[in-house]
């Protein structure tokens, strides 16, 4: 008994640095803009596409193609900013949640257009089946994905605290207006938070094509964790995204297993609803 | 003005004798598949475009309506119309539990709740044991009558059943948009600080906007599943719902009182044509169509289609 409770544990952990990494380019965005991106799922899904594709049709594996999506990745982000983020970012806050809205809607056609709406699996990966670690299974390319999500996410927090173009982004999501005073071209910045927005959500999608499915509505399921994630963490804070990647990859599977595996994702929703209404500003966000 | 009057008459004339010039089942059920999304796009308008609150969880309304009327007519023999009422009385009460909390929240925080509720909806069906879960409810075969809402003959009845439904919601958007209540709504889209310093009840009115659009979809609710004699959780209570509500009053027109009729009328026909004629090939050709129509509308002009129309008219 005691041993089914920590293998859940532990496969909780590691789907949750995974839940965090795609919070945490979603929490940039919102911090350094104020908006929310509802497509940020679908960019998971490009991504995931994007590692399928690259191993079936040169048989590369994830972990080789993994730098050039992430190029990719920052990219596809930085364009978007500047097609379609740009021209409405002094919009009403409606006209924002309609444009990423068009976002999902556009990738979620383009997938269903371009690649059907099968279930596809990179068959044979690098990293493949699991170990025994003291009476623990623990997934191969399970640890490989927690380990890559804890370096990113890792890299892209010590990019924000030493680095200028880091710290220019955080200065400007703590203060627009002081930010432009110090001479910080915000335009170029939030073409960045774009970019790296993505790029993480795009690192997040190369670890899950090593052992999740792909498909059209892939994003979808992730999307909304991130949401959670990011409301739990605090609108905005990095730090709070990680931590409640955490807390919610736990919550998923220990109310899996204490109650129902077929409710555990209203769990994980309701913990949404519990934390706006009771604590809107979430773990660490700022009120 | 005058000019208006005629085409409304037209446009009411030639819904109501579509079905004499159009005999064949598809092209009465594809006028039926837009006037209930047009019914179902006039909802989501009042609480989406009039009061600007985007839902994306109003599937669990139409979900509400329809398990509603199936469970009282397969489990007690209940009457459907009598299921309809009671599929109103509860969306509201869903609309109230689920909205009285959630509008203290801003914009996306909304947003983002009304798809973690629709969610849920969908999960606590799914999982109901009592309500048919996964596998849903088949609706008994009762004799074809008005009374008993079921005619397996013709679809000519749910034709226009479907047609008064839709003129009476178009009547109580116009309504809304004329009295007191529709500037009320539109002064908490544009300004929620400025609309309470003037002494309007902000939560209040978002909720009778909320109720408004939960009693339509509900009523959507009840007629798809008499109308299709069966309901399962994906058919009636998926986020897909939601959001193809969101798009075709978009594209339509926000705020717009003819606005999600022209989306249904663009909406429910491109849906239809890429899936009969383009099959698998064309899948998702729609949505990306959709997609460029949204984002094009949200960066340049938010009026939507009909806005553009109304525009170039004066």
């Amino acid at each position: 008994m005691e041993g089914v409770l920590a293998q859940t544990l532990v496969s909780g952990l590691l789907i949750g640095f995974v839940y965090a990494l795609v919070a945490v380019g979603l929490t940039m965005i919102y911090g350094v803009m104020d908006v929310v991106n509802f497509a940020h799922g679908d960019y998971l899904m490009l991504s995931m596409y994007f590692s399928y594709w690259l191993f079936i049709l040169f048989g590369m594996d994830p972990l080789y193609s993994l730098p050039a999506i992430v190029l990719v990745m920052f990219g596809i982000g930085v364009i978007t900013y500047y097609i379609t983020i740009r021209p409405i970012i002094n919009s009403p806050m409606l006209s924002q949640i309609f444009v990423t809205f068009g976002l999902l809607i556009f990738l979620r056609g383009l997938a269903q257009f371009l690649w059907k709406v099968d279930y596809r699996m990179i068959p044979d990966t690098l990293v493949s089946g699991s170990f025994n670690l003291g009476g623990i299974y623990i997934g191969r390319p399970q640890l490989v994905a927690a380990v890559g999500a804890v370096l990113c996410s890792g890299l892209i927090l010590w990019f924000l605290k030493n680095t200028k173009a880091g710290m220019a982004l955080e200065a400007v999501s703590e203060d627009k207006e002081a930010a432009r005073l110090m001479g910080i071209n915000s335009d170029r910045m939030f073409a960045l938070s774009w970019g790296i927005g993505i790029a993480s959500v795009g690192v997040a999608g190369v670890l899950l094509s090593n052992f999740f499915y792909v498909f059209p509505e892939v994003g979808g399921q992730f999307c909304l964790i991130a949401f959670v994630v990011v409301a739990l963490g605090g609108f905005g804070s990095v730090v709070g995204a990680f931590l409640a990647g955490i807390i919610v990859g736990l919550v998923e599977v220990v109310s899996g297993y204490l109650i129902d595996p077929s409710f555990k994702f209203m769990f994980v929703l309701s913990l949404y609803l519990a934390v706006v209404f009771i604590r809107p500003q979430g773990l660490m966000g700022r009120k | 003005m005058k000019k208006e009057y005629i085409l409304l008459l037209i446009f009411f004339a030639s819904l109501v004798i579509y079905p004499f010039i159009f005999e064949n089942p598809f092209p009465r059920h594809l006028l039926i598949m837009i006037m209930l999304y047009g019914t179902m796009g006039i909802g989501w308008n009042i609480i989406g475009g009039y009061t600007g609150q985007v839902s994306f969880g109003n599937a669990a309304f139409f979900g509400v309506g329809a398990y509603t009327t199936a469970i009282l007519l397969s489990k007690y023999g209940i009457n459907p119309w009598f299921g309809m009422i009671l599929g109103c009385v509860f969306s509201s009460m869903v609309a109230v539990i689920v909205g009285y909390p959630c509008f203290r929240l801003q914009g996306h925080y909304f947003a983002i709740a009304t798809i973690a509720v629709g969610e849920i909806v969908q999960i606590l069906f799914t999982n109901w044991e009592y309500a048919g879960a996964a596998v849903g409810i088949y609706i008994p075969i009762l004799e074809e009558s008005l009374w008993n809402f079921q005619f397996h003959t013709t679809k000519l009845p749910y034709y226009y059943i479907i047609l008064v439904m839709f003129t009476c919601a178009l009547l109580l958007c116009y309504a809304v948009d004329k009295s007191r209540f529709g500037y009320y709504f539109r002064a908490i889209k544009d300004d929620p600080d400025g609309a309470r310093s003037l002494g309007i009840n902000v939560r209040n009115y978002k909720l009778v906007a909320f109720i408004l659009s939960a009693i339509l979809t509900s009523i959507c609710g009840t007629f798809y599943a008499m109308y299709v004699l069966y309901i399962h959780p994906a058919n009636t209570i998926d986020l897909w719902l939601s959001i193809h509500l969101c798009i075709l009053v978009l594209i339509g027109g926000l705020g717009k009182i003819f606005g999600p009729v022209l989306g249904a009328f663009i909406f429910i026909p491109l849906t239809e044509f890429t899936r009969v004629y383009l099959g698998s090939e064309g899948q998702g050709i729609d949505l990306i169509i959709y997609a460029l129509i949204i984002i094009l509308l949200a960066t340049l002009r938010p009026q939507g289609l009909w806005g553009m129309l109304a525009r170039s008219r004066t």
